[in-house]
């Protein structure tokens, strides 16, 4: 795994995804954390948002030799070259400059009263990542959900995207927590994301890329660590760890011969 | 020569005077309306005078409903360590703390609750002033317990995050500087707000034009970058520092 370069943080997600066993906190802690409004029908899968969703593959093989896994996909984040010509794809489609990279911190941001609603990042993103915004938010009245939004996220409008923005907001408050002890730097513990906080199987971890006592640039270094659609130079900094090969053959369009398993594991 | 004669007399007739007489002055029976005459001068100013009132000084004042606040505060009186004994800090900025504080996790908490009153306005039987304003304090809200409900001047749109403490602890920032001199009124003035957008005159600015003298004056995003920029922090103006 090449080492990634930029600013001082790159905030980065690792997903273990022999730990993962499909539960699905992930996906409701996400959306408990962000606001993120439901449907009426929760059922209509194109129109229904889900920062973070989880996937079921299988290898597709017979009865006594079947296996399943589970890929939660989150907004991977994509990275820039660090001298400005490479973009994550959703960047540079942006008409509006309604996302941005941020040097500082690697997070690609959206804003939503910014957002036009072209969605052309929508079509850009490889990862389907992105959602638009069909109607207002919407919460099911005499539910009391709407006891449960937070006041640090912004709620979206109709004719926005919207997307996994590594609990931004969860940064803001553990840079305030730190300046308010008269520190400038955060500590690995302070700053995590909803979904790695509430996984039950501890398979998902967060931290900074660029800092190398942070569990998650130790984890990149694994052999079994890939990223999804990696030849298409997007730079993600989500990675995921898997030892079971056929899963990471699926992370890629590989031609016949092309994959080649890990045969050599050190350490 | 008679040919001759007559033709300079026609010239004449047609030279720069005669157009100039035509353009200022009805001619009779000419069916030529001169476009700069003294009458349509009187309409066009009849009608640009007051459209330039209404766009400059009537509309921008039925743009803002003004409210005023539920009863007065004296910041003058409050912050003079002479009259309130209980007032510390040796800057003014640290004065403005001692009410509108810092929680412990950093975040502002803006205008004081009445807990904050009640830390020296706890008896409701003896006044410290003899202002009608503290009696109605006394009367109407410790009382009764009731908190006030203040109208904030400088409430940012939903989309905003602003971090206090980043500023005025990290980036050494006087209150003044966005805030103005609010710290030295006697009286608060009336909050206005805008009647479209909702939002309070402070954050768009007091001046119609756009014009800004102090850098208190408007609360916009550009005014926010400014800063940034004049101070060489321009990697504040990245999009997730200030927006949630």
């Amino acid at each position: 795994m090449e080492q990634q370069k930029g600013g001082i943080y790159r905030y980065g997600m690792v997903i273990d995804l022999d730990k993962c066993t499909g539960c699905g906190t992930c996906m409701i802690a996400c959306a408990a954390e962000n606001n993120v409004s439901v449907r009426p029908d929760q059922t209509d899968k194109e129109r229904t948002i889900t920062w973070m969703k989880l996937y079921k593959i299988t290898n597709g093989k017979e009865f006594p030799h079947t296996e399943v896994s589970y890929f939660p996909r989150p907004c991977m984040h994509c990275d820039e070259d660090g001298r400005g010509h490479h973009q994550p794809s959703c960047v540079s489609v942006c008409v509006a400059t309604a996302t941005k990279i941020d040097h500082n911190t690697g997070i690609v941001s959206q804003i939503y009263t910014r957002c036009i609603g072209c969605r052309y990042c929508q079509a850009a993103c490889p990862y389907g990542a992105r959602y638009f915004n069909w109607w207002d938010t919407y919460f099911p009245k005499g539910k009391g959900l709407e006891r449960y939004l937070s006041p640090e996220i912004s709620p979206r409008m109709r004719g926005v995207v919207e997307k996994c923005t590594f609990c931004h907001h969860r940064l803001m408050r553990a840079k305030t927590q730190a300046y308010a002890e008269d520190r400038t730097d955060i500590e690995e513990h302070e700053y995590t994301t909803a979904c790695a906080e509430a996984c039950p199987a501890q398979a998902i971890t967060f931290g900074d890329l660029n800092n190398p006592e942070h569990k998650v640039s130790q984890l990149i270094k694994s052999p079994y660590a890939f990223r999804l659609l990696e030849r298409l130079n997007t730079k993600p900094k989500v990675y995921y760890l898997s030892t079971k090969d056929w899963v990471r053959k699926m992370a890629d369009n590989y031609l016949p011969g092309e994959f080649k398993p890990v045969t050599k594991v050190t350490g | 020569m008679k040919n001759q004669a007559s033709s300079s007399q026609k010239t004449s007739k047609f030279g720069l005077t005669s157009l100039f007489n035509r353009f200022i002055s009805f001619e009779k029976g000419s069916t030529f309306l001169p476009p700069f005459s003294f009458g349509v001068w009187i309409f066009f100013l009849a009608g640009l005078i007051p459209s330039l009132i209404v766009g400059w000084i009537i509309y921008p004042m039925a743009l803002y409903s003004k409210q005023p606040q539920p009863m007065n505060f004296n910041h003058a009186l409050h912050l003079n360590p002479e009259i309130v004994d209980g007032i510390e800090g040796d800057t003014e900025t640290e004065r403005c703390l001692f009410c509108h504080t810092f929680r412990e996790d950093g975040t502002f908490a803006g205008i004081p609750k009445l807990d904050k009153c009640l830390e020296c306005h706890d008896d409701p039987e003896s006044p410290l002033g003899e202002t009608p304003e503290e009696q109605e304090f006394l009367n109407k809200y410790v009382a009764e317990e009731q908190e006030i409900p203040w109208l904030s001047y400088f409430r940012q749109p939903d989309c905003v995050y602003f971090s206090h403490i980043a500023h005025v602890k990290i980036g050494d920032q006087d209150c003044e500087t966005c805030h103005g001199d609010f710290g030295r009124t006697e009286k608060l003035p009336a909050y206005k707000v805008n009647r479209m957008t909702g939002y309070s005159i402070d954050i768009w600015g007091r001046n119609i034009a756009g014009y800004k003298t102090n850098t208190w004056d408007r609360m916009k995003m550009d005014d926010c970058a400014e800063c940034h920029t004049e101070n060489d922090l321009e990697e504040n103006n990245a999009c997730f520092v200030c927006h949630k």
